[in-house]
């Protein structure tokens, strides 16, 4: 972090410094790594962290919120999971997928629920919510670990859906990175989102209805997991409930925090997801290309989200009167 | 406590012996003596996690089994956790009554080891199935690794004979699981003898198909003459599959993997083209493999950790040219026998 201290806080904010990191890394991967540089390549790319990153663009609103939700990649795998189970049960499309839904908002709006009115903080309602969504959907409603996709379901079809040879998740992280661009910076519930994520209490007076919004914002956050739960099933034509025990939500508060939306909440946007994933995305494929065992990926990894919430710490010091509450 | 334990197994074998002799052919005292040695006795089983096929496939059998011999029949879900499966046999070797015998499948080569030699000598018999360990149980009962690996390896290269590249590329599970490891060992076994083939590419999986997905994108990316794709475990070579499959090369593309024989995990795939080739394991030999040794030493007397054999189960690699209907067993056929 040498030139950080040379360099006012105003030019190197995280964002451009994990910016300038990609840049880098994409330029040296791309001339140094035979391969690296070919449409096919770039594309696998995006397409490896188009679920990561949905996933992330619902973090992200939660986060600036001055919230987090643990319970995503349990939402993600475990709603999935139960609409194709139900499938194979032999339930009608229509009435299982509204089943699903109604589920998964359900979970969102339990979450926001206790977070806004009961005032538990957000880390540990999430948390439990996890675990109990992943305890009761894998004991009560499937009886395996994977659930595969009935042949020729939508699911299927939608996963090789292709166009410009670019698959189908890369356009719908797009269209959805848009639209909460578009909600965050140009609707006044976006607005208000900021408002109440840095400074709740302030936001509460001047009339903002801060508990219903946050309800909402969990709500979200739990429909993208599932969005983003269909296009894993799309991909793999089945989905294995074990992602809850992997590093999955690490990666999504990583993408967000890496991408310089501080944790305390009222900062950032989708740009801020875009610079984050970017960088993992490019890291994860060089590092692949290289053959670098995953032990080492993993340190690699980890290192730079260590880098980034030190960075994070300095740059985005936690405001002394606002920091206390609802604070993770 | 040991000492006592055998006395008195001595005893009553001799007990039997003395009774067996008088006795007329209209009445034989076997049957009551087996009656004896397995009635109400307690097996217990610690899978990595109850969600997979094998697990499953394992439990039903021992369940139908060990329930008609008159025992009883639990298992541990741990669910993937190496803490809760470590809990589940310190709370085992702990209970009372305790298990009799303990059907471990352990995580990876060292982490139970401690615990099962403390099950051993609290006179629990410790049955090590699927994953070695480091570690005397009373039997391993699952795959030799090294030889599947081998099989897989064999495989690959029929599958790549009529194209011209002789490249392959490994989707590895882990660096710690000793599947993992002696999978590798056994594949690099092979091919030594043939130099021609070459492995351009040996990432980890982390047995999670997205990444397997990634991996292999990736791969087939840098290696467009890719002739075939061993990975290490059907749980997550859908992963790989899906990638082959976007990158519309199933063709040219021979993908390799190995598992537990479940019809629509493995036998589907291998008649819908998912699959080249897999390794699979007998699972009900191997399940009626551990009956067999559950009787043996219940009926034998001896202290647990006595011996220590390996009861490997025979592999074979399956393919669309030797795939019969009888190939896979059925998960849900299984689980309607055992009642559960």
């Amino acid at each position: 972090m040498g030139p950080l201290q040379g360099l006012s806080i105003e030019i190197m904010n995280q964002e451009r410094i994990v910016l300038i990191a990609a840049i880098l890394i994409f330029g040296a991967a791309a001339f140094g790594l035979p391969g690296f540089l070919t449409a096919a390549n770039l594309i696998a790319i995006v397409r490896s962290i188009a679920v990561l990153g949905i996933l992330a663009l619902g973090m992200s609103v939660v986060i600036i919120g001055r919230g987090i939700d643990l319970s995503m990649v349990a939402v993600m795998a475990m709603s999935v999971a139960w609409y194709l189970q139900l499938l194979g049960d032999a339930m009608p499309d229509s009435s299982a997928f509204a089943l699903v839904v109604g589920g998964v908002l359900a979970i969102g709006l339990v979450n926001g629920f206790l977070i806004a009115y009961a005032e538990v903080p957000a880390i540990f309602v999430t948390l439990a919510s996890s675990s109990f969504v992943f305890g009761y959907v894998r004991s009560q409603l499937i009886p395996s670990d994977a659930v595969p996709v009935p042949d020729g379901h939508w699911v299927e079809i939608l996963g090789g859906v292709r166009y410009f040879g670019v698959p189908v998740e890369v356009y719908l992280f797009i269209v959805l990175a848009v639209m909460v661009f578009l909600f965050l910076r140009f609707t006044k519930w976006g607005r208000y989102v900021y408002y109440a994520g840095d400074n709740p209490v302030a936001a509460r007076n001047i009339g903002i209805p801060v508990r219903p919004m946050l309800v909402l914002r969990y709500m979200l956050s739990a429909l993208t997991a599932f969005i983003a739960g269909l296009l894993t099933a799309a991909s793999l034509h089945s989905i294995n409930t074990r992602v809850v025990n992997s590093t999955l939500l690490y990666d999504i508060v990583l993408v967000a925090v890496i991408g310089g939306i501080g944790l305390s909440g009222g900062k950032g946007g989708v740009r801020n997801v875009l610079v984050g994933a970017a960088l993992i995305g490019i890291m994860l494929n060089a590092m692949t290309i290289i053959d670098i065992p995953l032990l080492y990926q993993n340190l690699i990894k980890s290192t730079i989200l260590l880098a980034a919430i030190i960075v994070d710490g300095l740059l985005n010091p936690r405001d002394e009167q606002t920091a206390q509450q609802g604070d993770i | 406590m040991k000492p006592i334990k055998t006395l008195m197994a001595a005893a009553a074998l001799a007990a039997a012996a003395f009774t067996a002799v008088p006795a007329s052919a209209q009445d034989d005292p076997a049957p009551a003596q087996y009656a004896a040695a397995l009635k109400d006795k307690r097996v217990l089983m610690v899978p990595m996690a109850m969600g997979f096929d094998l697990a499953q496939g394992w439990a039903a059998i021992l369940k139908h089994e060990v329930e008609a011999f008159g025992g009883s029949f639990e298992t541990r879900d741990p669910n993937w956790s190496v803490e809760a499966g470590a809990q589940a046999i310190t709370e085992a070797i702990s209970s009372d009554p305790k298990p009799d015998v303990l059907i471990v499948m352990s995580p990876d080569l060292n982490s139970y080891s401690k615990l099962m030699k403390r099950a051993q000598k609290e006179g629990i018999y410790v049955l090590l199935i699927d994953n070695p360990a480091n570690f005397k149980a009373d039997a391993y009962l699952g795959s030799d690794w090294t030889e599947l690996g081998r099989l897989e390896a064999r495989a690959v290269i029929d599958g790549c004979s009529e194209s011209a590249s002789k490249k392959i590329g490994l989707v590895q599970g882990d660096q710690v699981n000793a599947t993992s490891l002696f999978q590798y060992a056994g594949i690099m076994d092979v091919l030594k003898d043939h130099p021609d083939f070459e492995v351009v590419a040996k990432p980890d999986s982390n047995w999670d198909a997205t990444t397997s997905r990634n991996v292999t994108t990736t791969m087939l990316q840098q290696h467009p003459d890719l002739c075939g794709i061993i990975d290490f475990w059907d749980g997550d070579a859908t992963g790989a599959a899906a990638a082959i499959r976007d990158a519309g090369m199933q063709d040219q593309v021979f993908l390799v993997t190995t598992g537990g024989g479940e019809k629509t995990a493995d036998c589907d795939r291998i008649a819908d083209g998912t699959y080249g080739a897999v390794v699979m394991t007998e699972l009900a030999q191997e399940s009626y493999n551990m009956v067999t040794i559950i009787k043996y030493l219940l009926q034998s007397g001896q202290a647990p950790g006595t011996s220590s054999p390996y009861i490997y189960t025979l592999l074979h690699a399956t393919t669309k040219d030797n795939l019969r209907p009888d190939s896979c067993w059925d998960l849900k056929a299984l689980q309607a026998m055992a009642g559960n």
